[in-house]
Order: C-alpha cells, then sequence, then structure tokens
C-alpha cells in the first residue's frame, strides 16, 4: 500500500518576532526543509511616495526617516541629495561632514541592531543586551543634534537644520574611542562562538552572479565577493575626503555578512574620527535665502528674510524640471531616489528604491533546500526593515 | 573604462533605430525607446561586453493623465564594471501590455508585481503577477494621479460582524490641498481666470 504524503504549508509570521516586523512568509515544507517561500509583504504599506507628491519638498523629508526606522539620516540624505543635484547647488564643507558623520553614526545603528539581533535568532541573548546600550548612546547623538532619537529631520536640501550643540562633537569623539571595546566583545562572544557558526556558515550562499541578478546591493554583495560601495565609487558629499576601506566576503553566506558588517562598524569609526578632526567651523546650509530658511534673529531685523521666511514654509522652494535618479550606500544597501520635478514646489514623482525589497524577493532563491530553522537566520543576516521595504 | 559620451555613440550605432532619443545629464544617461524593442535592446545592454549593465536597479511608471500615452515606463540600470547608470524609458497607453523582464533580470519579478499593483500596467508572460504592497482584495491603482490621497475605503473592526470590515471613506473634514504658489507669478486659477477674461473679452 502507498501511502502520499502531502508537503506542509506554513505560516510564519506576521506575528512572528524573528520576522524583524510584519513579514507573512508562506513556507511550503517538506518534512523540515523549506521546498518553497512566498513572502507577503506590505502589511506596513503607508503610501509613502503618494504622500511625498502631495508636501513641498521640505515637508517631504520626514517622510525618509519613517523608511528604514534604524537608520533614519542615510535616507534623508539621499533625498536631500537629489535635490541638491537638481537646484545644483553647493553645500558648505562643515554641513557635508556634519551629514557624513551622522550617516555613519547611522550605519553603526543599523549594523549593531543587525548583528545582535541576528544573534539572538539563533539562540545567542547576550550581544543584544550590550549592544542596544550602545545604540541608545548613538540615538542621544542623534537627539542632541536633531531634537528626536529616531525621526530626526535633519537633513535639508543645502545642509543640514542646525549646527551642532556645543559639546556634541567632544561626546562624539569619547564615544569613538570606547565603542571599538565593545565590538571586539561582541566579537568575542559571536565570531568564534560554536554555535554561531553552526548556524550562519555556510547558510543562504549568494554567487556573486546571482547577488547581481537578483539587485542585491550594499552588505549583501559585498558578502558575495563584490568590491562595490557606492561611497566609493560613486562618492557624494565629502567622502572623497576620507580614508576608509571596503570590506568584502569570500563565501557569501552568512557568517561572511556577519563579518562583513562588523568590520563596516570599525570603518565607520574611523570615518567619523577623520569627520571630527577635519570639521572646521562654519556655515551649516546653503546661503541662497530661496531655498534655506533665515535665522529667527535675521527674522526680527530683516523684511527680505521675513518674506523668505513666509514663502518657504508656505509655498516651499520650487524646483525646475528634471529627472534624476541619486543613490546612496545606506547600511543595507544601495538607496536610491527617484525624483521627476516639474517646476513647482511639490514633486511631480519620488520613486524609493528600497535594498531590502531586492533582497526580500530572492528569499525563495535563498531558502530553498534549507531547514526550516535556518529561515531566522537567512532572514536575520538578509537585514530587512519593514518600513522600507513596504514603504 | 569608458565615458558618457562613448557609451551614447556605442548604444546609437549599435541598435541605431531601436533608440529614439538619448541625453546625457547629471552624470547618467537617458535613453528613450519603443515598448516593442524593450527585450532586444535590454539583452544587449547587459551582454555586452561594452556596456555590461548587469543590474537593473528599479523599475516604476511616471502617471501624466492629460497626456496622450499616460504612463512612462521608466528602468534603472547599473553598471559596476564602467561605474556607469542607465535610465531606459518608453510611453505606453493605459491599456497596453508590456512585455516583462524577468526572464532576463530575475529581480524584474517584485518591481513590476509592484508596477502593476501601483499603476495597473499589465506585464505578458510574469510568472506571477499579483498585488504586492495593497492589501488582499484591495481596488483600485493607488499611485495614479486620479486615485485621492485619502483613498477610497477605510477598515476598521465591526464589534457585530466579529470582523475587519471595510467602508467608504468618511472624513470630518475634506482633506484640503492649499493653493500656495504665489499669484504674481500666476497660480492655476488666477491664470484659469485670466484665460477666461480674455475670451469674454
Amino acid at each position: 500500500m502507498t501511502k502520499k504524503i502531502k508537503n506542509l504549508n506554513l505560516n510564519f509570521g506576521p506575528q512572528h518576532p524573528a520576522a524583524h516586523g510584519v513579514l507573512r512568509l508562506i513556507l511550503e515544507l517538506d518534512g523540515e526543509v523549506v521546498e518553497k517561500a512566498d513572502p507577503h509583504i506590505g502589511l506596513l504599506h503607508r503610501g509613502t511616495e503618494k504622500l511625498i507628491e502631495n508636501k513641498t519638498y521640505m515637508q517631504a523629508v520626514p517622510y525618509f526617516d519613517r523608511l528604514d526606522y534604524v537608520a533614519p539620516m542615510n535616507q534623508e540624505h539621499a533625498f536631500a541629495l537629489a535635490i541638491e543635484k537638481i537646484l545644483n547647488i553647493d553645500v558648505p564643507i562643515r554641513a557635508q561632514f556634519i551629514r557624513v558623520m551622522f550617516c555613519e553614526i547611522g550605519r553603526i545603528l543599523s549594523h549593531i541592531l543587525n548583528v545582535t539581533t541576528q544573534a539572538l535568532d539563533v539562540g545567542a541573548l547576550t550581544p543584544s543586551l550590550w549592544g542596544f546600550e550602545e545604540r541608545e548612546t548613538l540615538m542621544t547623538f542623534y537627539e542632541r543634534a536633531s531634537g528626536s532619537r529616531l525621526h530626526a529631520n535633519y537633513f535639508r536640501a543645502g545642509g543640514v537644520h542646525q549646527d551642532l550643540p556645543a559639546g556634541l562633537e567632544n561626546d562624539i569623539a569619547k564615544f569613538c574611542e570606547g565603542f571599538p571595546k565593545i565590538i571586539n566583545d561582541l566579537e568575542n562572544l559571536l565570531t568564534d562562538n560554536r554555535i554561531f557558526k553552526q548556524r550562519n556558515v555556510d547558510i543562504g550562499i549568494v554567487t556573486k552572479g546571482d547577488a547581481l541578478d537578483y539587485s542585491f546591493s550594499g552588505v549583501m554583495i559585498r558578502g558575495s565577493g563584490v568590491p562595490w560601495d557606492l561611497r566609493k565609487s560613486q562618492p557624494y558629499d565629502c567622502y572623497e575626503q576620507l580614508e576608509f576601506k571596503i570590506p568584502v566576503g569570500k563565501n557569501g553566506d552568512c557568517y561572511d555578512r556577519y563579518l562583513c558588517r562588523i568590520e563596516e562598524m570599525k570603518e565607520s569609526i574611523s570615518i567619523i574620527k577623520q569627520c571630527l578632526t577635519k570639521m572646521e567651523k562654519g556655515p551649516i546650509k546653503s546661503f541662497d535665502g530661496k531655498i534655506s530658511p533665515p535665522s529667527k534673529k535675521e527674522i526680527k531685523q530683516s523684511m527680505e528674510a521675513l518674506i523668505h521666511h513666509f514663502k518657504l514654509f508656505t509655498e516651499g522652494y520650487r524646483v525646475p524640471k528634471d529627472e534624476i535618479y541619486t543613490a546612496v550606500e545606506a547600511p543595507k544597501g544601495e538607496f536610491g531616489v527617484y525624483l521627476i520635478s516639474d517646476g513647482s514646489s511639490k514633486p511631480y514623482k519620488c520613486k524609493i528604491r528600497a535594498p531590502g525589497f531586492s533582497h526580500l524577493q530572492s528569499m525563495d532563491y535563498l531558502i530553498k533546500g534549507h531547514m526550516l530553522a535556518d529561515v531566522p537566520a537567512v532572514l536575520g543576516s538578509l537585514d530587512i526593515v519593514f518600513g522600507e521595504v513596504d514603504r | 573604462m569608458i565615458n558618457l559620451i562613448d557609451l551614447e555613440k556605442k548604444i546609437n550605432s549599435e541598435l541605431t533605430t531601436k533608440i529614439k532619443k538619448t541625453e546625457i545629464k547629471h552624470n547618467q544617461i537617458y535613453v528613450e525607446i519603443d515598448k516593442e524593442d524593450l527585450m532586444e535592446v535590454t539583452l544587449f545592454i547587459k551582454t555586452n561586453k561594452d556596456t555590461k549593465f548587469r543590474q537593473l536597479i528599479d523599475i516604476t511608471v511616471v502617471d501624466y493623465p492629460e497626456e496622450n500615452q499616460r504612463f512612462k515606463v521608466v528602468y534603472l540600470f547599473l553598471s559596476h564594471e564602467f561605474n556607469k547608470r542607465m535610465v531606459l524609458s518608453y510611453f505606453i497607453n493605459e491599456n497596453e501590455m508590456i512585455s516583462s523582464l524577468t526572464s532576463i533580470f530575475p529581480a524584474a519579478n517584485w518591481m513590476e508585481r509592484e508596477v502593476f499593483d501601483m499603476y495597473g500596467v499589465n506585464f505578458k508572460d510574469h510568472p506571477d503577477l499579483r498585488r504586492i504592497l495593497t492589501d488582499y482584495g484591495f481596488e483600485g491603482h493607488p499611485l495614479r494621479k486620479d486615485f485621492p490621497l485619502t483613498g477610497h475605503t477605510e477598515v476598521r473592526y465591526s464589534e457585530d460582524k466579529k470582523k475587519v470590515i471595510s467602508e467608504p471613506v468618511k472624513l470630518e473634514q475634506n482633506y484640503r490641498n492649499f493653493d500656495y504658489e504665489s499669484p504674481w507669478e500666476g497660480t492655476k486659477y488666477i491664470q484659469e481666470q485670466a484665460k477666461n477674461n480674455d475670451k469674454k473679452n
């Protein structure tokens, strides 16, 4: 007598702690082996692109914080750069250093979260407790500069909103001294850890060719041995003046991606240090009164400044008709903004290219043939944040 | 390493009639083609040794409701080898089917699903054309310019039926879209009034 065995369909999420947000993953299992994975996304879809079309350029910035909410300023950076390129305005050098410094802080924020939660997914609790303490310190830096821990709304076309408060630079420098020790502690816990290696080495291998075909970027493509980083290959702001290395993986598995992230954090620390030493006092936003708002003091004294202030906060600045794609190296990969302006003060179209979207798409390809227990490990190393995937 | 001008020449000389327009700005190359030539052009720029646009970055659509050909379909490509970006585009009518790039770039799968979901553009030969970002059972295509910002329906939990139901949107106050453009530079309504006055005179 023959018995027919049917594959089991399993719903992973949308309320699963290892799904890193609201992911509904429908898995087809043959015993414990995954035959097919079908991610259902969109549970956090807020229509960001539609909303941006209905807001002025300045009002659109906060929406970028809410995409990848663990590294908000990196997203704002892409949008600010896109507008600057169309308007063809220069950013003062101090503002460039401030922006790059906060982008690197964002990178550390994101990588700590990813490395530690991935460890959590495969069974190690301690790293997340140690890592989150450091994230809290970094977020206070965000708060002191922008007034808010997470949704910074700090970058503007032509610079940043405000200069850094007194003492912040010293505190960031102090943090940079202490943080490498924390990375070492994390590495002591994980890098040679037998269980961590068993769960990550040779899991979710991506070949070079597939990494290109599936539109991977960031750590996902570098982990597979492609030396590609937009900070080096298409430098924006002051990255050209800074020295840093790009860690590249060899095997393209979850473990290599973990190692890349750890190394990138060390590089970020060095970039922040360089920014701090090279930064000089100076203006922090464009002088063009038609784009950057005047200071409160000026408004009280100058009629022109008052008019500028009124016009900027009602109508907003106008951006000439143009079409542009700008990308930055966000912690998760290439984050791009495809902006179409029509000469009015609102974007005609703003397509957001989120790295996580193409990474999550490859879930089926990555997980096919792996065990059910590998799903959280692979998902963790993809570094998915649903704010940006669902938009 | 080839520069953008050489690249433009190369594309124009190799694909001649298939290219409608090329332009270089913002350090990127913008190429306009015909809808029918999409597959050939894509395959060429992906495989040719002088272009090597090995990565499809994104697919999107721009909606121009007033135009004859309503949608502009945009493909963004990246060549790692030559460190170049390309923006490929063509115009289509509202109900036209376009070919799917999934056979050339597997990454196109979700991008095309998103385009279908947001704009209602249909792809032929797509392996799995379902909605992706909107809710199960959603109607309409939200990123079209004629779709209202507030949407058509809202959902709530109904205590009577013990399930989530969707109803037409009810707003205490209508969404107000203020026209801030300065009158001396001509807001839309001033322009229209002026036009009407001209006609009367």
